[in-house]
């Protein structure tokens, strides 16, 4: 490269840190921007923005090498990432990624050698119910085939720009609206109601309807909401969690598609509630597409002064709302993670407590908030708690989305209320002939027929709303459990040794029975190691086991049908292979039984 | 009734959990009054001499002397455990399975590294008393069959205290959330 190129992209890459102020906690912005500048982030790269921003080049590092869609090297000017998610695996993205790799002349992982297209794998991009799909540059390509993959490498090649690529658009699929997806009001109806009535009112509204937290862990929202304003601070934030990185969950991303109206009315109600100036919503960059679509509608709101100073036309309540996107992580979906990725930091959960309600973003209290929860919250405002309440059961209040995928005629976006069985929700997704049912993703639980009868609800069957039909025509083992380990190998943040490394032993044992050299001991050791799982930090870790364990718990025949029989031990070492290669170096000939 | 037998060896591990055996402090007293130690590093004896009961094992495997080891461990001990996390996954040595080859490993240890002194030549050890350094460092259970597994970096010593006396007894132990959670 020679000189004026290289002084053209530090002047860029300064022009990029300067719009963001040189600020060190808009680190994942400013990487963001300069990834999809240049398609990769060079050490110059690094080094100018850990000099502009008065951090080190190992602090710049090492949040650039969390984030998978951030990168060191080239990742070619059209950037393929197509998700591997045991879905798109039913769906066909074999026959896909291979297509891709003919076409584009390249294996995934590498660039094509003219620098043009990059493949690479990623986790589930929320798009289950339309794939198998792939990400380039930001835009989705949903529903692939063969014969589009081809079209789609050819444009490439000629250089096509990327909003002409053929074959761009994502659905939405609602297949069963109910209240929270039926639009009844404008936010302003919605907000003057709330900031006519005082905050403490406005949390007592949302504790008489019992609103639980809808992410999966079912936390009551209105509870968090006072321990949060209970907090002395100068200042409060409220959080959206729009990271839905659990492999089957693509509600939120419906949501933000359909009514991101009623999801920022409930940033301000919670805002108000808990007497923060700002919301953000962490939005991972796998959405990154709608960013256009939900800053027009951020705007539309501050020119309707439902955003700003004295928002809703209340006095002192200054309140706005921005968009904060992820760099592609799982572990970011937990609250304390995403609050360290929202700071410019590796998204690694937090030690509790102190909790974010008292210790939050930038340490100051912060509520974090699903996005249907928030919704939830706009509709209990507008229609009252008694409303909310009628719905669904006496413990788990109001409706569930759920998103449902896998071996069934109707997959999308369904909205029911809390109490309906799952033999009901498959019959209403026309599922036949099912196996086995993967309630809340591969954090959750795969259950049998013999549990089609349970209810979902916080108190039977609880659910984040991730649910995946599998087939009587899979192999259980192999095409589900085997690729939901492999996920959360690939996804864990690292920083608890179990999650890291005892992942690692669960998929070795499970291959190990795959090949058909398990034993009963193997199994027993698996469910041995099971409280080892709970020394991770965070939830996420401590499940990271459980597509293995609740398999063996709901489907242990199928374990059983692959192991040996009357023998106690199989080893799969052989000795004289493992040293192969250091007597090959030290000239040595290895000793009977290869030692 | 004879005092049971227990053994004990670090195969690749850094002795940190024979550290913790030793932070028993002195319940070390009342464990030999339960006990007797066969081969082990609290008492020096460097070869298992007799049949044991239970054998305790630190660290994974990364040479061809540790298999021999360990094979050896769970041919004469009635009940065999992995001790810490090396043991169990591998540990620290396994870093080296996903990065570097035997070569790279051998070549930056012992020529490209900026502390090697004095190796003009570029040679590597390959005295035949060496163990072979195997392809990758395996945990225990790959080798051979591990009864019982206690987890941690290094595991506390009031850990292995009731894992142990848990054993003689014959009594049913508690694993309490606490008792592995460090942070």
């Amino acid at each position: 490269m020679d000189t004026k190129t290289i002084k053209s992209e530090s002047a860029a890459i300064t022009a990029i840190i300067a719009g963001h102020n040189n600020n060190s906690t808009d680190l994942m912005d400013i990487l963001i921007d300069v990834q999809e500048r240049f398609r990769f982030i060079s050490e110059e790269a690094v080094g100018i923005i850990a000099k502009a921003i008065s951090s080190s080049i190992s602090e710049v590092e090492q949040t650039l090498s969390f984030y998978h869609f951030l990168s060191r090297t080239p990742t070619g000017k059209y950037t393929v990432y197509l998700n591997n998610s045991a879905v798109a695996e039913m769906m066909g993205r074999d026959e896909i990624a291979q297509t891709f790799e003919e076409e584009a002349e390249c294996e995934f992982g590498t660039v094509s050698e003219d620098g043009n297209i990059g493949l690479f794998h990623t986790s589930c991009i929320g798009m289950n119910d339309q794939e198998p799909s792939a990400i380039i540059n930001q835009r989705v390509f949903t529903s692939l085939s063969r014969k589009g993959v081809i079209e789609l490498v050819h444009a490439m090649k000629n250089g096509v720009e990327i909003d002409d690529l053929p074959g761009t658009g994502v659905r939405s699929n609602i297949i069963r609206p109910g209240p929270i997806l039926t639009m009844e009001a404008q936010p302003a109806e919605i907000l003057k109601k709330t900031v006519s009535r005082k905050p403490e009112d406005v949390i007592a509204e949302v504790r008489a309807a019992n609103l639980r937290g809808r992410g999966g862990a079912g936390f009551l929202t209105a509870m968090k909401w006072q321990l949060c304003r209970a907090v002395k601070a100068e200042r409060r934030y409220i959080f959206c969690n729009a990271d839905e990185g659990e492999p089957g969950t693509f509600k939120d991303r419906v949501i933000l598609t359909e009514r991101p109206e009623l999801l920022f009315a409930g940033m301000v109600i919670a805002g108000y509630a808990i007497g923060a100036a700002e919301g953000i919503l962490y939005l991972r960059y796998e959405y990154k597409y709608m960013a256009e679509h939900l800053e027009d509608v951020l705007r539309q709101m501050r020119e309707d002064g439902l955003l700003g100073k004295s928002a809703v036309a209340k006095q002192d309540f200054d309140f706005d709302i921005r968009i904060q996107f992820g760099g592609g992580s799982y572990v970011c979906g937990e609250e304390s993670a995403l609050l360290e990725s929202a700071e410019g930091k590796r998204g690694e959960p937090r030690d509790r407590p102190p909790f974010p309600v008292e210790k939050g973003y930038l340490q100051q209290p912060t509520v974090v908030n699903n996005v249907e929860t928030l919704c939830a919250v706009a509709k209990i405002m507008l229609k009252g708690s008694n409303w909310y309440r009628a719905l669904g059961t006496v413990e788990s209040t109001g409706t569930k989305l759920l998103s449902i995928s896998g071996d069934c005629e109707r997959p999308g976006v369904y909205e029911v209320e809390w109490g309906f069985n799952v033999n009901d929700i498959l019959r209403m997704v026309g599922a036949e002939d099912v196996q086995a049912v993967q309630v809340s993703g591969p954090s959750g639980t795969c259950i049998a027929s013999s549990e089609f009868n349970r209810r979902l609800a916080y108190e039977d069957l609880s659910t984040g709303g991730s649910m995946i039909v599998i087939g009587n025509q899979r192999d259980l083992l192999k095409d589900i459990v085997l690729n939901f380990t492999d996920f959360f190998i690939s996804e864990s943040c690292g920083s608890c040794v179990p999650c890291r490394a005892m992942t690692i032993q669960y998929k070795k044992k499970l291959e190990k029975i795959l090949r058909g050299n398990g034993v009963a001991a193997d199994i027993d050791q698996m469910l041995s190691w099971e409280k080892v799982m709970l020394v991770n930090r965070c939830g996420l870790g401590q499940t990271a086991a459980n597509p293995i364990l609740s398999t063996i718990r709901n489907f242990r025949e199928l374990y059983n049908s692959r192991l040996r029989k009357h023998t106690d031990f199989v080893s799969e070492f052989d000795l004289s292979a493992a040293v192969r290669e250091s007597c090959k170096i030290t000239n040595r000939i290895p000793g009977p039984g290869g030692g | 009734m004879n005092k049971p037998l227990i053994a004990t060896t670090s195969l690749a591990g850094c002795f940190g959990c024979h550290m913790s055996i030793m932070d028993l402090d002195d319940r070390i007293l009342q464990l030999i009054e339960l006990i007797e130690f066969n081969k082990s590093p609290i008492n020096d004896i460097k070869t298992l001499s007799k049949e044991c009961d239970i054998g305790i094992i630190e660290g994974g495997c990364a040479n061809s002397d540790n298999i021999r080891l360990l094979k050896e461990f769970r041919k004469n001990c009635r009940v065999l455990i992995a001790v810490g996390e090396c043991a169990i996954m591998g540990g620290l040595p396994a870093m080296r399975n996903n990065s570097a080859s035997i070569s790279e490993c051998l070549q930056e240890a012992y020529i490209d590294c900026v502390s090697v002194q004095a190796n003009d030549e570029g040679l590597i050890p390959n005295d035949e008393e060496l163990p072979m350094l195997l392809d990758q460092v395996y945990p225990c259970h790959e080798i051979v069959k591990i009864d019982y597994f206690i987890p941690g970096c290094a595991p506390r010593a009031d850990l292995i205290w009731d894992v142990l006396t848990a054993l003689i007894s014959g009594k049913k132990m508690e694993l309490s959330y606490e008792c592995f959670k460090f942070d």
